[in-house]
């Protein structure tokens, strides 16, 4: 059964994207605008999430109070995110009500009040999500791991720093705000039970006579120094790696989606098996790929009692080292059922749908059908996923930890 | 979507329902037995069993059982709760066979020696892992305090020294205890023949033991209303949590208790929502109504600066007695049903949560109930059930716990019992 996918571009630049999901009585949007936190000027780190956060407290000609009730009322469960490229507006509720939450949704973008009185709330929450990092130590490491992979700006987080938001006023959160929130480059996707027909009516009477572009480059710093360890008084030591990955896009991105799920993925993957299940070193220890539109990562993450993180480290990077020796047939079978298996029951997710409808759109400048990723999977083989980890063997580790003590690298 | 039901000679419990459309079948072993089934000395054995049980049987090693579920690509896990451990796998439909056979056959686990002195280190890893999450800790403190002697209110992780001192043979003793037939409930959910589950069923369980089953300590408490600050000098934030008593699982008032909560603490548009965190004074705060058999609890609870703590404190405090006694408003009470509603139709649309809910209908209410049954019992809630909640539970005669750095955080006049 193929799904219907619909696509339209509008002469402003703004993409809608949607799924038709019979089988359902809810829907999904979400809304990607190129204003994530790579866009924060270096002295007003954080201005994307306090913008994320203020833009909801009135639009249009609802005050704060009369926005969420009527937010709320739609039984909409939304979320404003930052993200490092994008600012996501997502929201979930029954398809019925999705054409009212649109027009709120077209407030909210493109109307928001921005109010003055509302500035020094929103900062104190985003000084607060700050602190409140810091008792989340898993969090935090992968934070740092991503400040010693990533060159600024593209290193940043989106919670920024306590000085880029205490520098911050209505008129700075307004300005970011006209700078960056413009059609062109948006991608509004929408799954679930929908008629495509008044969906497309509706977004092009409610953005189609917006314009204007973004102007916003990016200017990488240099690299930074890939080893660091932050003392913190903690019962286990947090351990994240990161090493280059192919982009979404190359020619070798489902060898390296492979290569990553022959690590982790499952419970029989190599990093559970050998330092979970055979050492008993700690309870959870993963690694994931993620990518940019240009370059990709992999990030490992472990935690363990601080007397056997050294072990844990040892063997995380013996595990990595090893990838290049090869892969079995078997490890590749159980990655194409793990892989095939999520494909297909994401299928009957309207949010998992809406999602990758927009990401693929991001990234590949159209939508992937099923069966095409199908095809691919079903392609994967010990040798196509051995070829790509010898043409691009995990090494020079980016390496970062958190605890009492730091480790050593063999 | 047709509902079914069969018991097993041996007392096992299958229900199901089927949607022939679906894409995925969801399948779960409910066991009811939890933390508040355990003795003194086997604090923490029901969540150590429930990681055991994937250490393999005579059959399969722990890899092995590993690899199977990873060759039929099945989205497996388990939890453990004060009161039930579920395994739980969504496959595809052809493998629901395979999904049996596998979590049948592990279920009656050969508990290792050597599998279960490894294990150990996991669960010792786990503990330390929540110990550096403050709020999570706050949690459980809150329980241990609100609870008491109460058996809700037993740790289901344990402690390092539990773990280190319990037995493979309390635990082998343990799982004879509570794991037999009539204590486990099969639920399955989305695309199956249901004639042909049953039948692969029977084959995989039919042989598994008899057995009285029980369970002591089912009663309402209303807390032990005492006010406990945990001092922790690395943490950064304050973490209070205020507990208060509600409705059992299998009271009528429970779908009442799950509303006025969502207006007090969603997180948005809630009391408690307007009250601390619009205006930027703490960076949380929620209240949620937890339902046990025999009792129910609100939890609410925030975050923030440890130096504003105690005006936060006080600002809870005064939302929690301003309900008690004007209740809430119409306006309210549809917020939070409007907000139910599209939770409970997106929360049925994947096999995986259809399964889950049927099971714990099943287990709680000892009916089955449809999404439509449950969205009626919302539509149903009135100002007055809300009043009533409110009369028999008084949700603002809290226990409190505090964790974080603070050393003392004055006792309000108005905390505890009346």
């Amino acid at each position: 059964m193929q799904p219907e996918v619909y696509q339209h571009t509008f002469p402003n630049g703004l993409t809608l994207l949607a799924e038709r999901m019979e089988h359902v009585r809810s829907a999904t949007l979400n809304f990607l605008v190129p204003a994530g936190c790579v866009y924060d000027p270096p002295n007003q780190l954080g201005i994307a999430a306090v913008l994320a956060d203020l833009i909801t407290r009135g639009a249009g000609s609802r005050d704060s109070r009369a926005l969420t009730l009527a937010l709320d009322n739609l039984g909409l469960d939304r979320s404003e995110s930052v993200g490092l490229m994008h600012t996501r507006f997502w929201g979930a509720t029954v398809a019925r009500n999705i054409p009212a939450a649109l027009e709120i949704y077209a407030d909210i973008l493109r109307r928001p009040h921005l109010p003055d009185q509302e500035v020094d709330a929103v900062k104190a929450l985003a000084l607060q999500d700050l602190r409140g990092l810091e008792d989340e130590p898993r969090a935090k490491v992968l934070v740092e791991l991503r400040k010693h992979y990533y060159p600024a700006p593209l290193s940043n987080d989106h919670r920024g720093n306590a000085e880029g938001i205490s520098n911050l006023t209505g008129e700075r959160v307004r300005r970011q705000h006209r700078r960056l929130f413009h059609p062109a480059g948006i991608i509004l996707s929408v799954a679930g039970n929908i008629e495509w027909r008044s969906l497309l009516d509706q977004v092009g009477r409610l953005f189609g006579d917006w314009s204007g572009n973004a102007e916003a480059a990016i200017r990488c710093a240099p690299q930074p120094d890939n080893r660091a360890h932050i003392t913190k008084d903690l019962e286990q030591t947090q351990i994240g790696v990161a090493y280059d990955s192919v982009p979404i896009g190359d020619a070798d991105y489902y060898a390296a989606l492979g290569a990553v799920n022959v690590l982790s993925g499952n419970m029989s993957s190599r990093l559970f098996t050998e330092i979970r299940e055979k050492e008993g070193l700690c309870y959870s220890v993963w690694a994931t790929y993620q990518t940019l539109k240009d370059r990709a990562r992999v990030i490992c993450y472990a935690g363990s009692r601080n007397e056997r993180a050294q072990r844990t480290l040892d063997v995380l990077l013996r595990e990595l080292r090893r990838l290049p020796e090869g892969v079995e047939a078997e490890e590749v079978e159980r990655v194409r059922a793990g892989l095939k298996s999520s494909l297909i029951m994401q299928q009957e997710s309207t949010g998992g749908r809406a999602l990758s409808l927009a990401s693929d759109w991001y990234y590949l400048g159209r939508v992937r059908s099923f069966d095409e990723i199908q095809a691919a999977i079903d392609g994967l083989t010990p040798e196509s996923i051995g070829k790509h980890v010898r043409r691009c063997p995990p090494g020079d580790f980016t390496i970062v930890t958190l605890g009492p003590k730091p480790l050593e690298y063999v | 979507m047709p509902f079914h039901s069969h018991q097993l000679a041996n007392g096992l419990q299958i229900i199901g329902e089927t949607s022939p459309s679906a894409r995925s079948t969801a399948l779960g072993f409910f066991v009811h037995t939890g933390a508040r089934d355990e003795t003194l000395d086997e604090c923490g054995v029901t969540h150590f069993l429930e990681h055991m049980v994937f250490k393999g049987t005579p059959r399969r090693t722990a890899l092995d059982v590993n690899r199977d579920f990873d060759k039929i690509g099945a989205d497996y896990n388990a939890f453990t709760s004060e009161e039930n451990t579920v395994f739980h796998a969504a496959v595809l439909p052809e493998y629901l066979p395979q999904a049996v056979d596998l979590l049948a056959d592990i279920l009656r686990p050969s508990l290792r020696e050597e599998d279960f002195d490894m294990e150990k280190k996991v669960i010792i890893e786990e503990i330390g892992m929540y110990e550096d999450q403050p709020m999570w800790s706050a949690y459980d403190n809150a329980k241990r305090v609100y609870f008491a002697e109460h058996k809700l209110g037993n740790s289901i992780l344990g402690t390092p020294a539990s773990i280190t001192t319990l037995t493979r043979a309390q635990m082998h003793a343990y799982f004879q205890r509570r794991y037999v037939a009539p204590n486990i409930m099969v639920a399955a959910a989305g695309n199956l023949d249901w004639a042909r589950f049953v039948d692969i069923i029977e084959k995989n369980c039919g042989h598994w033991e008899k057995g009285s089953i029980g369970r002591e300590g089912v009663r309402e408490t209303r807390g032990s209303g005492r006010f406990e600050v945990m001092t922790k000098e690395k943490v950064m934030q304050e973490h209070v949590i205020l507990m208060a008593s509600g409705p059992p699982a299998d009271s009528p008032l429970r779908h009442a208790a799950d509303l006025l909560s969502m207006a007090i603490g969603d997180d948005s548009g809630s009391r408690l929502y307007w009250a601390l965190v619009d205006p930027g004074l703490a960076d949380s705060a929620d209240c949620s109504f937890h339902e046990y058999e025999g009792a129910g609890a609100f939890y609410t609870s925030f975050s923030g600066e440890p130096e504003q703590a105690e005006r936060d404190l006080a600002i809870v405090l005064k939302v929690l007695r301003e309900v008690q006694q004007g209740g809430i408003t119409e306006e309210e009470l549809n917020q939070a049903r409007n907000k139910i509603l599209s939770r409970v139709v997106r929360g049925s649309e994947r096999p995986k949560g259809r399964m889950m809910a049927i099971g714990m209908s099943w287990t709680y209410q000892h009916e089955y109930r449809s999404v439509d049954d449950d969205l009626r019992a919302y539509e149903s809630v009135t100002l007055p059930a809300i009043r009533q909640v409110l009369e028999r539970y008084p949700i603002d005669q809290v226990t409190t716990l505090a964790l974080g750095p603070l050393a003392k955080l004055p006792t309000p006049a108005v905390n505890g019992l009346r």
